[in-house]
């Protein structure tokens, strides 16, 4: 009898180990890391690095393919953004040109929020973020800086804006930038987590979201925004692999209107690396993807299966 | 059909059983993450949750199963194991959204939030599931000399269920099917091992010469 007690509970550990062990073993290969690595920030979820190359400083969640850089900012002209999807984000201004109550979903190195924070200094902003890591290179390596009105909380997106759901709070700015294209968050492309947002969107306000243009996921996601929104604007660049939704809860602004809401942040914008006039154009309703993909629901949602 | 022919046919229904179980646990358990993520998130500490409270519920399972099989084991009651976890399991595919909102509109805070809901969703149906460890090794144990080796086997068979049950859940199941279909395949399976030991259980043994019959 003794016996098999004790190997009844030396066997608890393997049946549960085996959903940590894997994630144990990636973290240990992000240990290789090139030299110009000026810090190293562990985190629960995975570790940070901050590198700088050539006055370029990146934030890095995966160091070992050096290509995933979250966030980089040139340190000669710290105000530029250096991505095209960043750069891309803005073009939600051109559906909503004076947000008053801005929320983001995903920090990154803080470059958005302190862009948008300079250019609306009276807008209340408010940044989740799931990892008290980032936030803490944001603000060190980053000039991110919290303020009266940047407040970050340190939260996951679906939590926060479900309970912002129920007290019935609105936004009229909201960006969703939680992918980091290494692991997606499934609950965060679900048609009910779409619902949620569209339930704190005032009914001006725009929805941006920063996502993917490539692989299988393309076509279910888009799918499943416009069964929550309807029409949308799909905004694509040339040598980007990202792609930028625009959504609104009423019926999308004309051309027209983009075009004359593009001429006045045109010279405001042009300092950030935005050229804004040329977004109008590029942004189409038009689905180019196959429209008889199945919706992501909570119950449905493999989307790291389907981003391979 | 003998006594012996249906002894040992019991023994690999009882081993095929354990292996189930081992598989529905661990398919259970990844579809935890899903369920409770739309309330409380994906955060390091939603998994947390789901783990501890899994481990608690088999290790509890576990010592109230060994308990019981000391006392009369019948297959009678190891077949309930199974229909009383695949019954529990219900509220699962019933209940978990009404239950998930009462947690979220009480409690602010997901750490705690995501552990009341693992507890409220997953702790009786896998204290069941638990149990049925050491109480199928109990009824695979004839000797003494040979109770280490069942023990071995037992745990293989249901730890190899585990692994199983862990890759396909996160491989395939997720891809093809939604987690309610999944869920009832779960239960699905779960009855089945329960009826399937019953059926065994109840098979006439015919009277060979020179052995007497007796019920096990």
């Amino acid at each position: 009898m003794k016996t098999k007690q004790t190997l009844h509970r030396s066997i608890n550990p393997w049946r549960q180990g085996l959903l940590f062990s894997l994630l144990t073993l990636a973290s240990l290969f992000t240990g290789l890391v090139t030299a110009e690595t000026l810090h190293e920030e562990r985190s629960v979820y995975r570790n940070i690095f901050v590198t700088e190359v050539d006055g370029r400083r990146c934030l890095l969640f995966n160091a070992v393919r050096g290509e995933r850089n979250q966030t980089c900012m040139d340190m000669r002209n710290p105000k530029e953004f250096v991505f095209h999807y960043a750069r891309m984000t803005m073009a939600g201004l051109l559906v909503n040109p004076d947000p008053k109550n801005i929320l983001i979903a995903g920090l990154g190195g803080g470059t958005l929020p302190s862009a948008l924070h300079e250019l609306y200094p009276d807008a209340k902003i408010e940044v989740l973020e799931i990892d008290q890591a980032v936030v803490n290179v944001a603000k060190n390596f980053f000039n991110f800086q919290e303020s009266e009105s940047v407040e970050t909380h340190v939260v996951d997106a679906r939590v926060f804006i479900k309970r912002a759901g129920l007290t019935g709070r609105k936004f009229d700015f909201i960006v969703l930038d939680a992918f980091t294209g290494e692991y997606i968050p499934e609950h965060m492309l679900t048609q009910e987590f779409l619902e949620e947002v569209k339930q704190i969107l005032t009914p001006d306000g725009v929805l941006v979201s920063n996502t993917f243009s490539t692989s299988e996921l393309y076509a279910h996601e888009s799918e499943t925004y416009r069964a929550v929104f309807g029409d949308f604007f799909n905004l694509k660049m040339s040598g980007s692999g990202n792609r930028v939704i625009i959504a609104q809860q009423k019926e999308l602004p004309s051309q027209g209107t983009l075009k004359a809401n593009a001429q006045p942040l045109h010279e405001t914008l042009k300092p950030y690396g935005v050229e804004i006039l040329e977004f109008p154009n590029r942004m189409g309703t038009r689905p180019d993807w196959d429209q008889t993909k199945r919706v992501l629901t909570d119950q449905f949602s493999p989307a790291n299966l389907l981003g391979r | 059909m003998t006594v012996t022919s249906k002894n040992s046919l019991m023994q690999n229904v009882i081993v095929c059983a354990a292996f189930l179980n081992g598989f529905v646990i661990m398919t259970i358990e990844l579809l935890g993450g899903r369920v409770l993520s739309p309330y409380f998130g994906t955060s390091v500490y939603v998994w947390g949750s789901i783990i501890t409270i899994f481990m608690l519920s088999l290790s509890l399972g576990y010592l109230w199963g060994g308990r019981l099989s000391s006392r009369k084991p019948s297959h009678g009651v190891f077949a309930a194991f199974f229909g009383l976890s695949a019954l529990l399991s219900l509220p699962i595919i019933f209940f978990a959204e009404w239950t998930m909102t009462q947690v979220f509109l009480t409690v602010e805070d997901p750490r705690y939030g995501s552990l009341i809901a693992a507890t409220l969703l997953y702790f009786l149906p896998i204290c069941f599931m638990g149990m049925v460890s050491p109480y199928s090794i109990r009824l695979l144990v004839s000797s003494e000399e040979h109770s280490g080796r069942m023990a071995g086997l037992l745990y293989f068979v249901s730890t190899l269920g585990s692994a199983l049950g862990t890759l396909m859940t996160s491989f395939y199941f997720v891809l093809w099917f939604e987690i309610d279909t999944i869920m009832w395949g779960a239960v699905a399976v779960l009855v089945l091992s329960g009826v399937a030991i019953l059926i065994v259980h109840k098979l006439p043994v015919r009277e060979a010469a020179g052995v007497h019959r007796y019920e096990n």
